[in-house]
C-alpha cells in the first residue's frame, strides 16, 4: 500500500516539477515586453524618467539576470510562498489576487463537477431501464457532451440573459453592489451564479449520463447479475450491485475529466466576465503579467494534482481488487 | 415425481428467425435421481437447464409445462418464476468463476442475497455448509478475487444450494477444471444430494464419462431434441440410439494405444436449428437411416426406464 501511494507521490511530483517548469516558460517566452506596456501605461515624456523606471522595473523583476538565474530565483521563491508582484495590479502581490479570485472559481467549479457527476451517474443509471427515457435522453446526451462549455454559455446567457431577461450574463454581484455580509448581497451572488453554473453543469451532466448509462447496462448483462437473478435476488439487491460496480470507471473518468472540467470553466468565467481564475488568465495575458500568469497556471496545477490524488485514494477505497492487488503483487 | 417436463419447446430470438434450440423435450427426474444432460455443443443441453430457472432476454418459452413437486412452474413468466427460483429449483451456473460480485466479500454478498429474499441467514449453518466442501469460514470475510477458481465454485455450490432446493442444476460445472478438481467436484455434488441438502439434480455436461460416474440417469440430446434416456450404466454399456452408440464409440479407452485403434468421431456435422429438417435430426448423420426417417420417431420406452427416440430402437 505505502509503495503504491509512494509510486504514486513520485509521479506527482514529477508532473508539478514539469508543469511549473512550463509555466514559467511560456510567459517569458511569449511576444512583447511587460516593462515597456508599464512603461507606456505611465505615459510619461521625459527620457531619463523612462530609463529610470525601466531600470528600476526591470531589476524589481529581476528581468536583468540570465533566464537560468531567473528560473532558481523563481524557485526558491516558490517555496517561500512568494508568487511575485503583479504587473496588471502593481504593486498588488500574485498570492492575494489570486486569494481573492479563487472563491469564486471553487464555488463555481466544485458544485458544477460534484452535482454533474452525482445527478449524471444517477440520471444514467434511472434512462438506462426504462426504453422511451434512454432514447429520447441518449440524443440529448449526446448534444450536451459534444457542447463547447463558452458555445453553450453564450446561448445560454443570451437566451435567458438578454432575450428573457431574467438572470444577469456579467459579474459575480449586480455592479450596484459592494461585497458585504447581507441576504441582498447572497441573492445578487447567487443570481450571478445561475447561469455560469448551468452551462457548466450541462455540458458535464450528459457525459456522464452517457458514460453511467452504457456501464450500467454492461453490468446488468454482468454473470454476477444473471447469477443473483437465478435465485431470484430483488430488483433493488441487483440494481445496488450493478449501480456500485459502473460508478467505479466513472470515478476514473473523473479524475481524467477534471482538467478538461476546470478549463472549460475558465472560459465560462471569461463569458460571464466572473471574477475567478479563468478571468484572471484573461486579463494577465492581456497585459503581460508574467507573475499571475504563473501563479495562475501553479494555483490550477496544483488544484489538479490534489484532486487527482484525492480520487486515487477513493479508488482504492472503493475497489478491492486495487487493495489486493497492492497487497498481492507488490 | 419431482421434476416433470412435458414437450417443452424453447426458442432463440434471432435476426433471421427462430432458433429451435429446444424442441418438444418430455422427460421426468424422480425424487432423489441424478441426471446427467449429456450432449454436443449446441445440443440444446444448456438451454434444457437454463430454461428451467430462468429464461435470458432471447429466450422465448414456445410451449410445453414444466412441473416441479406437483406444482407447475411459471417458466415464461420470470417475475412469477422469483417465488420458485433458490427456494425449489436453483443453479449452480456454467459461469461460477464470476458469480460472485467482485466488490462484496462473500459472507455479506450471501447475507444480502438472503435478505432480499426475506431469508435468515444462519452463520452456524453457512459455516457447516462450507466445511462439507472443504472451505474454512474465511472465505466469507473475503473478496472474489481472492479465492482460486476451485474455491469460488464451491462457495456457489454452497450459496446455490443454502435453502434446500428440491432440483438443482448444475450447468456444465467442470468444464473449466482440471481433472483432479473436476473429480472433487464430482463427489461434491453427489455429496449434497446424499446428504439430502438437494433432492434431485441435473448435471448438464459435454462430458459423459464424467457423469457416469456420479450420475443413475443419462440422457443425451442431440439437436434440440432428447435422443435417448436410460440408467447410466445402459447409456454406457447398451445404448440403442445410432447417435448414442457413435458418441460412446468414439470415447477413448483406457489401454488402448492409438497406434492399435484409431479413435473415431462421427462424421458430418449437426444440422442448422434455424430451419431443422423434418423427422429425425440425426438421419443426415446416421449410418441407419432409411425411409421412415422422415418421419419424427416418438420418445418411446423401449425398455423400462429406457427411452429412446428411434424408429430402428423399437
Amino acid at each position: 500500500m505505502s509503495r503504491y501511494f509512494g509510486r504514486k507521490l513520485l509521479i506527482y511530483g514529477l508532473t508539478f516539477f514539469v508543469a511549473v517548469t512550463i509555466n514559467w516558460m511560456i510567459p517569458r517566452f511569449m511576444p512583447g515586453d511587460p516593462v515597456q506596456s508599464m512603461l507606456a501605461r505611465a505615459n510619461i515624456a521625459q527620457p531619463e524618467a523612462v530609463e529610470a523606471m525601466r531600470a528600476h522595473y526591470t531589476d524589481l523583476f529581476g528581468f536583468d539576470l540570465p533566464l537560468w538565474k531567473q528560473y532558481a530565483n523563481f524557485w526558491a521563491a516558490l517555496f517561500r510562498g512568494d508568487l511575485g508582484i503583479s504587473i496588471w495590479l502593481f504593486p498588488t502581490p500574485v498570492t492575494d489576487v489570486i486569494a481573492r479570485a479563487v472563491p469564486y472559481t471553487l464555488g463555481l467549479l466544485l458544485p458544477a463537477v460534484l452535482l454533474s457527476w452525482i445527478a449524471g451517474n444517477r440520471f444514467g443509471a434511472f434512462a438506462a431501464r426504462r426504453k422511451w427515457l434512454d432514447n429520447t435522453a441518449l440524443p440529448i446526451g449526446y448534444v450536451l457532451t459534444a457542447t463547447p462549455y463558452m458555445w453553450l454559455a453564450i446561448l445560454l446567457a443570451w437566451g435567458l440573459g438578454v432575450v428573457a431577461g431574467v438572470l444577469p450574463v456579467a459579474g459575480a454581484y449586480s455592479f450596484a453592489m459592494r461585497p458585504e455580509w447581507s441576504w441582498d448581497f447572497a441573492g445578487s451572488l447567487l443570481q450571478h451564479w445561475l447561469l455560469p453554473f448551468a452551462s457548466l453543469f450541462l455540458v458535464a451532466f450528459g457525459g456522464w449520463a452517457i458514460g453511467m448509462r452504457n456501464m450500467i447496462i454492461y453490468e446488468l448483462e454482468a454473470d454476477y447479475v444473471h447469477y443473483l437473478q437465478s435465485l431470484g435476488a430483488s430488483r433493488r439487491l441487483v440494481r445496488r450491485y450493478a449501480f456500485r460496480n459502473a460508478v467505479l470507471p466513472q470515478i476514473t473518468g473523473l479524475a481524467l475529466q477534471l482538467g478538461v472540467l476546470v478549463a472549460g470553466a475558465l472560459v465560462t468565467e471569461i463569458v460571464f466576465s466572473y471574477p475567478g481564475l479563468g478571468h484572471l488568465i484573461l486579463q494577465a495575458i492581456q497585459n503581460q503579467d508574467f507573475f499571475l500568469l504563473q501563479g495562475t497556471f501553479l494555483f490550477i496545477v496544483i488544484g489538479v494534482l490534489i484532486a487527482n490524488f484525492v480520487i486515487d485514494v477513493a479508488y482504492v477505497v472503493v475497489d478491492p481488487r486495487t487493495r489486493i492487488g497492492m497487497g498481492g503483487a507488490a | 415425481m419431482s421434476l416433470t417436463v412435458t414437450d417443452l419447446r424453447v426458442h432463440y430470438r434471432t435476426a433471421r428467425g427462430d432458433v429451435q434450440a429446444l424442441d418438444g423435450v418430455t422427460f421426468t427426474v424422480a425424487d432423489g435421481e441424478i441426471v446427467g444432460l449429456a450432449g454436443e455443443s449446441g445440443s440444446g443441453k444448456s438451454t434444457l437447464g437454463t430454461s428451467l430457472i430462468r429464461l435470458n432476454g432471447r429466450m422465448r418459452h414456445v410451449g410445453g409445462t414444466v412441473e416441479l413437486d406437483g406444482v407447475p412452474l411459471p417458466i415464461g413468466d420470470s417475475a412469477a418464476m422469483d417465488r420458485f427460483r433458490f427456494r425449489s429449483i436453483s443453479v449452480v451456473p456454467q459461469y461460477s468463476m464470476s458469480a460472485l460480485n467482485p466488490t462484496r466479500k462473500i459472507g455479506r454478498m450471501v447475507a444480502e442475497l438472503l435478505a432480499s429474499r426475506g431469508e435468515r441467514l444462519d452463520p452456524a449453518e453457512l459455516e457447516r455448509r462450507l466445511a462439507l466442501v472443504g472451505l474454512s469460514s474465511d472465505v466469507l470475510g473475503r473478496y472474489p478475487i481472492e479465492l482460486s477458481g476451485g474455491m469460488k465454485q464451491r462457495v456457489v455450490m454452497v450459496v446455490s444450494t443454502l435453502l434446500n432446493p428440491s432440483l438443482l442444476i448444475a450447468d456444465e460445472v467442470t468444464s473449466a477444471l482440471d481433472v483432479s478438481s473436476q473429480k472433487a467436484v464430482a463427489g461434491t455434488l453427489l455429496g449434497l444430494r446424499d446428504k439430502g441438502l438437494v433432492t434431485s439434480m441435473i448435471v448438464v455436461t459435454h462430458d459423459i464419462s464424467l457423469v457416469y460416474q456420479i450420475a443413475d440417469t443419462i440422457a443425451v440430446m442431440y439437436a434440440g431434441r432428447l435422443a435417448e434416456k436410460a440408467p447410466a450404466d445402459v447409456v454406457v454399456t447398451e445404448p440403442r440410439h445410432p447417435y448414442t452408440r457413435l458418441l460412446i464409440s468414439s470415447l477413448p479407452e483406457v489401454g488402448v494405444r492409438r497406434a492399435e485403434r484409431r479413435l473415431d468421431g462421427i462424421p458430418g456435422a449437426p444440422p442448422s436449428l434455424l430451419d431443422p429438417p423434418e423427422g429425425c435430426r440425426f438421419r443426415d448423420r446416421c449410418p441407419l437411416a432409411y425411409d421412415r426417417c422422415a418421419e419424427r420417431p416418438p420418445f418411446a420406452e423401449v425398455a423400462p426406464g429406457h427411452f429412446v427416440a428411434c424408429w430402428k430402437a423399437a
